[in-house]
């Protein structure tokens, strides 16, 4: 590659450009922007996969996520401690996950998590609630938002549990046209 | 959520079923495959925090999974082999996937290890030409920057202009390289030229408009901006190619046909490229269901965008979704309200939108009379030749344009102040505006080419000699090419106009200004549908004008390039974006839906000049025949024997006829094929619900079955996997299988009530 250092083997690059959306050059743009979160504690050389995890805070200030209101949620439903504590491995695959070639369905698993903020595998009308607040900032009074939510429920759900499953989700997003060109973060 | 406390020990069974049905959802197979990547934060607590390494903290769960889902592929057979890249699961799961399956591949045969191999290094190969290609495309930073600000839907507009861009410079080289390079290099290559020789005949006289003697600088800028004068007998205008055709050693080069087929290229390959631009999107809007349409969902989920990167921008996305949701709450009202309206009300209503429908046409009408008006007037004044003054010669030459983008500006200001009188919902109001602004831009050009039609084949008595009027225009497709010339100089004009003396002094007053009118006025609104219609009408006039003026494509990509960084501009330091925000997705569509009625419209004059106007016998490369198309039927004929009677076989009835049907037969089996998918999506929908329900109900009577206070003693010993699994299969069929499941699984059910145990045995 040219670099006087190497940042990683090729083993490396070829595994993460099998199991991620990126090329080598985007892997080494990546590790760039990680590092540049906590230039002491990341180290350049990453040949022997260091365990290193950044921190919440580091990772919301971050330009791209900085202004998205789910972005303590982004982090933590990819982060394994579900704490928000991301790994390098967890950071590439976030924004993999998250960047423009990404397929629907991945897509479509991890909207699902975001959103559904106490983890039980429902959004429920109280995920909707916050989800809702979220991205008004308290706008809406709270009518509105009760009867957002509703309507919401009522348009999504199919089952009639009064909440949204995966399935519901999924064949509710496979429908909204706007959720591929939106839910995308470009880094 | 709590459904163990801290020391691991069961809930007892006082809690709510609710807080216990969660731990048996997630033992099921459906919830495993959704791969979560810490079932420690559902059912787990934390009392073992010293397993810290990385596979630990999944423990049973992700073990368990992967034997899942293993076993599922094994029953499935394994044909869906989905790229790892594309598994929702964590980045050494994933290797460890990839690992497998390249372990996997080791014990295929050689040759298909080889194939493998290769198409591996081929994929990889592609990936990384389409990035090399990906950072050569045009503008990408800065679209890349628009995007962060401003968010997807003005994004959709520059990318649309960046498409526009590269269309015209296709066509530019498609005119270029068959129509002039020949020209170009025949005197090079030892070509020779046979030009059209004027027969004599009074058809063919072609007087010379170039200025002689002393030029005022004035009238060369006069020239320069009316397409005549110096202009005029260049290779801008139809006139100029007076060439028969070109003689190369080892050929014979045919201008005239050359010419033709490239203009019916250049329609095509426009035609087929937006379709396929559109074609993802047309899907799109397939799939959404009119019945049942989601747009409280859509926002709420698919609503912000994840892409904007800037503080203004994020606060100006907050409040157009707020605004959005409010909206659609207020047609929820105003639904209500058109459903409880009254037999009289109705009547009212109605009688009303038909006397704004007869005003619309009547002012549609006024507009398009004015602008035929405005043609002929132009045309007497020019061919008068009258030189008053510099600016009224140039106010003449340019009247058309005035009044046509004069008319393209009041009218949209008219027809949103009447739509607020027809009493629609807001959704259709905005589409029916913007189709009234789509007919009337489009229309505008029609009316002017009309006009000029009819100028062109008027003669004082009678029928004209030469199928024109020769005397006036002796070479009519020049001037039809001039005005072309001037509309998209005029369209160049205006708009840099507009952003330098309207939008940077109402920035200016509205933020250093602080009187009621100034704020009243507000800051400008990047209103992306006007601006569309606006590059679209260029975009009509280019493809219109082509054929009579072969450089106006390249004038067009270089006005579209401009247009781009002074959009941009006005776009970063003036505005801010609409409050009724545009949708990416409908948008994309909309655009180029727009565009292709544009370039419907724009066939239309080109095919009918083509086909039907006699072309003129004093300049141009059509000389020799009386209509332009006569040129396919001529060389046609000289073609060999063979290939006249098979062109002969595939335009006669025969073929077309079958063609016909066969098309028909064609259509009529997508039809039916996609009446059959939506008859499965709705039985699947329902499949769905009822399953939904089964799953309930089952796991209501487990926790039912569950009540024993016995049950709770007895110490859990895991079971072995296969049980469970096919417990979890057969928990989601039909309720009748369930009694023979649950009585031979008690203890399963028994163990299913405490949370899944640690890793001790799983790992």
């Amino acid at each position: 590659m040219g670099n006087k250092q190497t940042t990683f083997r090729d083993e490396q690059f070829e595994a993460y450009q099998d199991c991620t959306f990126f090329t080598r050059k985007e892997i080494l743009r990546l590790h760039g922007r990680y590092r540049e979160l906590a230039p002491h504690l990341v180290p350049l050389d990453y040949t022997n996969d260091p365990d290193i995890k950044l921190p919440l805070t580091l990772l919301i200030n971050m330009p791209e996520l900085k202004e998205n209101p789910f972005r303590d949620r982004i982090v933590q439903t990819f982060s394994e401690d579900g704490q928000g504590n991301l790994s390098f491995n967890d950071f590439v695959d976030m924004f993999s996950a998250l960047c423009e070639s990404s397929s629907r369905e991945l897509k479509t698993i991890y909207a699902f998590k975001i959103y559904d903020f106490n983890r039980d595998n429902f959004i429920c009308k109280e995920d909707m609630e916050k989800t809702i607040n979220k991205l008004t900032k308290g706008e809406l009074t709270p009518e509105e938002v009760t009867l957002v939510c509703d309507k919401a429920i009522e348009e999504a759900d199919l089952d009639g549990d009064s909440k949204l499953s995966f399935a519901d989700f999924e064949n509710m997003i496979s429908k909204a046209p706007d959720f591929l060109s939106t839910f995308h973060v470009r880094i | 959520m709590q459904r163990v406390d801290v020391t691991g020990e069961p809930v007892p069974i006082t809690a709510r079923i609710g807080s216990l049905v969660n731990p048996l959802l997630d033992q099921l197979p459906s919830y495993q495959s959704l791969l979560y990547r810490r079932k420690s934060s559902t059912s787990k607590p934390k009392r073992r925090g010293s397993s810290r390494n990385r596979l630990g903290s999944f423990g049973s769960g992700k073990s368990g999974v992967n034997t899942i889902t293993k076993y599922e592929e094994r029953q499935n057979g394994q044909t869906l082999q989905r790229p790892v890249r594309e598994l929702p699961r964590t980045m050494a799961e994933k290797r460890t996937d990839r690992d497998q399956r390249l372990k996997q591949d080791q014990k295929l045969s050689r040759w298909t290890q080889r194939r493998r191999s290769t198409h591996r290094y081929l994929k990889r190969l592609r990936e990384d030409a389409q990035e090399r290609l990906n950072s050569l495309v045009l503008w990408r930073g800065d679209i890349h920057l628009i995007e962060g600000m401003f968010g997807t839907g003005i994004l959709s507009y520059f990318s649309f202009l960046r498409f526009l861009v590269m269309l015209n410079l296709l066509i530019f080289l498609l005119m270029f390289s068959f129509v002039m390079l020949p020209i170009i290099i025949a005197p090079h290559t030892e070509g020779n030229i046979t030009y059209n020789q004027a027969d004599g005949s009074k058809c063919s006289v072609y007087p010379n408009s170039a200025r002689r003697g002393l030029v005022i600088f004035h009238e060369h800028i006069t020239d320069l901006l009316s397409g005549g004068g110096f202009l005029e007998q260049t290779y801008l205008f139809y006139g100029y190619y007076k060439v028969d055709a070109v003689r190369f050693p080892w050929f014979n080069y045919n201008l005239a046909l050359a010419y033709l087929l490239v203009t019916i290229a250049y329609i095509l390959l426009s035609l087929i490229w937006i379709v396929k631009r559109s074609a993802s999107g047309f899907k799109r809007n397939l799939i959404q269901d009119v019945d049942r349409f989601q747009s409280f969902c859509n926002k709420v989920f698919a609503g912000w965008d994840f892409c904007i990167t800037n503080e203004n921008a994020g606060k100006l996305k907050r409040s157009s979704l707020l605004y959005e949701l409010k909206v659609n709450l207020e047609e929820e009202r105003i639904k209500q309200k058109i459903a409880d309206r009254s037999r009289t009300e109705k009547c009212r209503i109605y009688a009303i939108r038909l006397i704004l429908n007869i005003f619309v046409i009547a002012v549609l009408a006024a507009c398009f009379y004015s602008i035929y008006w405005a043609t002929i007037f132009s045309q007497k004044a020019q061919l008068d030749q009258k030189k008053e003054n510099f600016m009224v010669d140039l106010i003449y030459e340019y009247l058309p344009s005035i009044v046509i983008t004069l008319a393209n500006f009041i009218t949209p200001l008219l027809f949103c102040l009447i739509i607020n009188f027809e009493d629609y919902s807001p959704a259709f109001e905005i589409r029916f505006t913007l189709m009234r602004c789509v007919f009337m831009r489009l229309t505008s050009i029609g009316v002017l080419l009309f006009s000029l039609w009819s100028q062109i084949t008027k003669c004082k008595d009678g029928p004209c000699d030469c199928g024109y009027n020769h005397l006036l225009y002796s070479c009519w497709e020049t001037r039809v090419g001039q005005e072309m010339y001037k509309l998209t100089v005029f369209d160049f004009i205006i708009i840099a106009a507009v952003t330098i003396f309207v939008e940077f002094p109402r920035k200016l007053i509205v933020n250093y200004c602080n009187c009621r009118l100034a704020q009243w006025w507000g800051q400008q609104e990047f209103a992306i549908p006007q601006n569309v219609l606006e590059i679209v009408y260029g975009q009509t006039i280019c493809w219109i004008g082509t054929f009579y003026c072969p450089l106006l494509p390249a004038i067009c990509t270089i006005k579209y390039f401009f247009i781009f960084y002074i959009k941009k501009v006005s776009l970063m330091n003036n505005c801010r974006p609409a409050t009724r925000p545009f949708r990416a997705s409908s948008s994309n569509f909309f655009f180029l839906v727009v565009l292709l009625i544009g370039l419907a419209l724009a066939c239309l004059p080109v095919l009918v000049g083509i086909a039907q106007i006699n072309c003129s016998q004093a300049c141009g490369p059509f000389v020799n025949y009386t209509v332009s198309w006569e040129v396919v039927p001529r060389t046609v004929s000289e073609l060999p024997i063979g290939i006249r009677s098979l062109l002969f076989a595939l335009a006669s009835e025969a073929c077309a006829v079958s063609l016909f049907v066969i098309t028909c037969l064609v259509m009529f089996y997508v039809i039916a094929l996609a009446g059959a998918h939506k008859r499965v999506i709705n039985q699947l929908r329902e499949q769905l619900v009822l399953e939904g329900r089964d799953k309930r109900f089952l796991i209501e009577k487990l926790c039912q079955a569950q009540k024993p206070p016995t049950v709770w003693s007895s110490p859990s010993q895991p079971q072995p996997r296969t049980s469970r699994d096919s417990r979890g299969s057969r928990g989601s069929s039909r309720s009748p299988s369930y009694h023979t499941s649950f009585s031979s699984n008690y203890n399963d059910a028994m163990f299913l009530a405490h949370a899944p145990p640690h890793s001790s045995t799983h790992v």
